[in-house]
């Protein structure tokens, strides 16, 4: 490895490239007008149902089950159901961003049945005040049905079902927040992955390797300088996301030195990937083919424009086989739940998974023939 | 002197494809070589396996005393490429791709001496893809200077080149040639050969077909030097006439072989006693192109023939 000679292909690399629209569009305004897109679709405050994270401690219970059912069919909240395993759910909650959760207790169907009172329990948050006002007001009137519902003696009091409201005290997040290291995260495998699968597969087809091969550039270097310049790009282009982010729609995201791991690596795990992909092929057009199989689904599933916590069990599971969502995932831990433990997990697994690939590019890269 | 080249045997196979076929030569250091020969000869090949792009089937290889597959990136330091189909990168201007060679070779950049020989100082600052044909192979010539190579590798370096940029060319390569350095170069402009190189080799079909001097490849495959008379049919009357001469008519013109000048001056000395009317004469001489049309038409007759009995 050479410096001088790295930062000759650099230099050559960012001319040719910033002479090149196309290329400076999709990697710098493209993902500018996503943001501002999606910011303002949805920044105007949630449209949709409340969503309420739900632990039904009383699960095989036909009344709890109905309980639940009757508050997803008032349009205002929707269940999402957790299961017991994650724990404390206030915690639950608050690691996650989440504004609403509901705990219905064991022995909830047995004590309604029998006239004993029960209670259930709603964590809301006061920084979200409009969702907990909603879901307050759709817990209580199901409860008020439920109430009204079995025969009440006269003189009685009838409260059978009451609800705690508990508040979570850490922060909510909003839509955006989510928005901007799922944009990073869109960015840093779109720029890299369009351009560097075209490049591999047409240098090789015009010859532009084996001229390269008679110069004293080695592959290695060749490379570097490629993940340096779409390192560079990334930097660029978060920046352009934060800005607008926090400037224009007012999210609140941590931006910390913490990131930083997840916008060099991000990049150097796709420029490697672009060149594998682009090297697997004989021709430009099936390249392009395998880029986009490779692509199109981190595109879209990795929490890229939603958060991969909000997609059903089994999206989520796909999700975890896709290197990007570990990027995302480690750069939401650190901007938004502050998690570096988590983050720190992510981080290891992009890093092996770089390694691999980096390798891998090396040797199945030729710059010449047999 | 020492072969800046060696060949032994060498043959290269694509899959079925037999390119090459065990053909031997030598380069001395400090000559221009060119390698001549139709199209899918083996050219391209051959001239590939000794820039190191291309690992020979068979046979032996060493340029510069190196192997060129194995010991390619010590090699390239000393040699200098232009390929066949030239290509660079699209945004890149012309001085740009100098200073960036110079760089990897670590060499002080002098784009303008570079662009100023192959004759491309005005398209120093245009970008590769709005360059011509011709000058994006000038820049190519360029490209493969700039390290200062013992060793030119010119595939095809003056195809598609307007004759004044030809010029230009051949005299960058004569003046490499002053400067002490080896030239291989292939070309299918056989003039070009002729008045270039100091060594020709024929390659058809992956074979050698004819290897020397231009004069000694002329001299060994061509046919006698012939008197052309500007004259009519009764020129040709007159020649037909004279004992064990056959004369060939073409527009207005009478061609006669002759073994000397002693023949030739008797046969004007003739023609101007006989009284017939006639215009003028030239002596004419087989080109380095007539041997070649005749060397490779023969084998392809051959070729032809054995195949046809087979
Ligand atoms: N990569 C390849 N794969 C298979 N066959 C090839 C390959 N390259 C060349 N050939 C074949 O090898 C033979 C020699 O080709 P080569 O390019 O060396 O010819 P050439 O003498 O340079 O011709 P030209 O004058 O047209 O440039 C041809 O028959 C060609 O079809
Ligand atoms: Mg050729």
């Amino acid at each position: 490895m050479n410096g001088r000679r790295i930062a000759a292909d650099l230099k050559i690399t960012a001319r040719g490239y910033l002479r090149n629209p196309v290329a400076l569009f999709f990697a710098l305004v493209f993902p500018l007008i996503l943001i501002l897109l999606f910011g303002l679709i949805f920044s105007g405050g949630s449209a949709g149902p409340v969503t309420i994270y739900t632990q039904n401690f009383d699960h095989q219970s036909p009344a709890s089950q109905a309980f639940l059912s009757a508050l997803n069919n008032t349009s205002a909240v929707r269940i999402q159901l957790v299961p017991a395993s994650v724990g404390n759910l206030s915690t639950y909650l608050g690691q996650n961003g989440y504004a609403v959760g509901l705990v219905v207790p064991a022995g909830f169907a047995s004590n309604y049945s029998h006239g004993v009172p029960v209670h259930v329990t709603l964590f809301t948050n006061p920084q979200a005040a409009s969702s907990a006002g909603i879901a307050l007001g759709a817990v209580q009137g199901v409860a008020n049905a439920f109430n009204l519902a079995i025969a009440c003696p006269p003189l009685k009091d009838c409260q059978l079902i009451s609800i705690a409201n508990q508040n979570v005290g850490s922060n909510v997040y909003t839509y955006i927040d989510y928005l901007i290291p799922g944009l990073i995260g869109f960015s840093i495998l779109t720029s890299p992955m369009f351009s560097m699968v075209d490049v591999t597969s047409s240098y090789r087809k015009e010859g532009l390797f084996r001229q390269l091969s008679l110069t004293p550039l080695t592959r290695a270097e060749w490379l570097t300088s490629r993940i340096l310049w779409y390192i560079l790009l990334t930097f660029l282009s978060a920046a352009i996301m934060l800005g607008i982010g926090l400037g224009v729609f007012g999210a609140h995201v941590t931006v910390s030195l913490e990131i930083l791991p997840f916008l060099v690596l991000g990049p150097f795990f796709f420029v490697a990937l672009g060149m594998v992909a682009g090297s697997a092929a004989r021709t430009p057009e099936t390249a392009a083919v395998i880029g986009n199989i490779i692509t199109f689904p981190m595109m879209f599933l990795t929490g890229t424009f939603f958060p991969v916590s909000e997609f059903p069990p089994a999206l989520q599971l796909v999700a975890r086989v896709l290197p990007l969502y570990y990027v995302i995932d480690g750069m939401n831990q650190v901007m938004l739940f502050g998690n570096l433990t988590a983050a720190g997990l992510d981080l290891l697994v992009i890093l092996a998974a770089s390694v691999v690939v980096f390798v891998l590019a090396i040797v199945l890269f030729r710059w010449r023939d047999e | 002197m020492p072969s800046a080249i060696e060949v032994r045997g060498l043959v290269k196979e694509y899959g079925p494809v037999r390119a090459v076929r065990g053909i031997s030569f030598a380069v001395p250091e400090g000559s221009v070589f060119a390698f001549l020969g139709p199209n899918g000869a083996g050219k391209t090949t051959t001239t590939e396996i000794l820039e190191g792009l291309r690992r020979p089937s068979q046979g032996e290889v060493r340029v510069l005393g190196r192997d060129p597959w194995t010991e390619g990136r010590a090699l390239h330091f000393e040699t200098g490429v232009i390929p066949q189909d030239f290509h660079f990168f699209e945004k890149i201007t012309a001085r740009e791709a100098v200073e960036y060679y110079s760089a990897l070779f670590h060499v002080r950049p002098k784009a303008d001496d570079l662009l100023a020989r192959v004759a491309l100082t005005d398209k120093a600052d245009a970008r590769f893809d709005t360059l011509s044909g011709g000058q994006k192979q000038k820049l190519g010539l360029a490209l493969a200077l700039v390290n200062d190579p013992r060793i030119c590798f010119l595939d095809e370096p003056t195809t598609g080149l307007d004759p004044h940029a030809r010029r230009a060319i051949w005299e960058v390569i004569r003046k490499l040639r002053e400067e002490g350095r080896t030239v291989f170069l292939t070309t299918h402009y056989l003039e070009e050969a002729q008045l270039l190189a100091d060594r020709v080799a024929i390659i058809h079909r992956g074979q050698i077909i004819a290897e020397g001097s231009p004069g000694e490849i002329i001299q060994a495959h061509g046919g006698p030097a012939r008197l052309v008379v500007a004259g009519g049919p009764a020129v040709a009357e007159f020649f037909r006439g004279r004992e064990g001469v056959a004369p060939t008519v073409r527009d207005g013109q009478v061609e006669v072989p002759i073994r000397s000048k002693e023949e030739g001056l008797g046969y004007l000395d003739a023609l101007r006693s006989s009284g017939i009317p006639w215009g003028g004469f030239t002596v004419e001489r087989d080109t380095l192109e007539d041997v070649f049309v005749r060397l490779v038409g023969r084998m392809d007759d051959g070729v032809l023939k054995s195949e046809g009995a087979a």
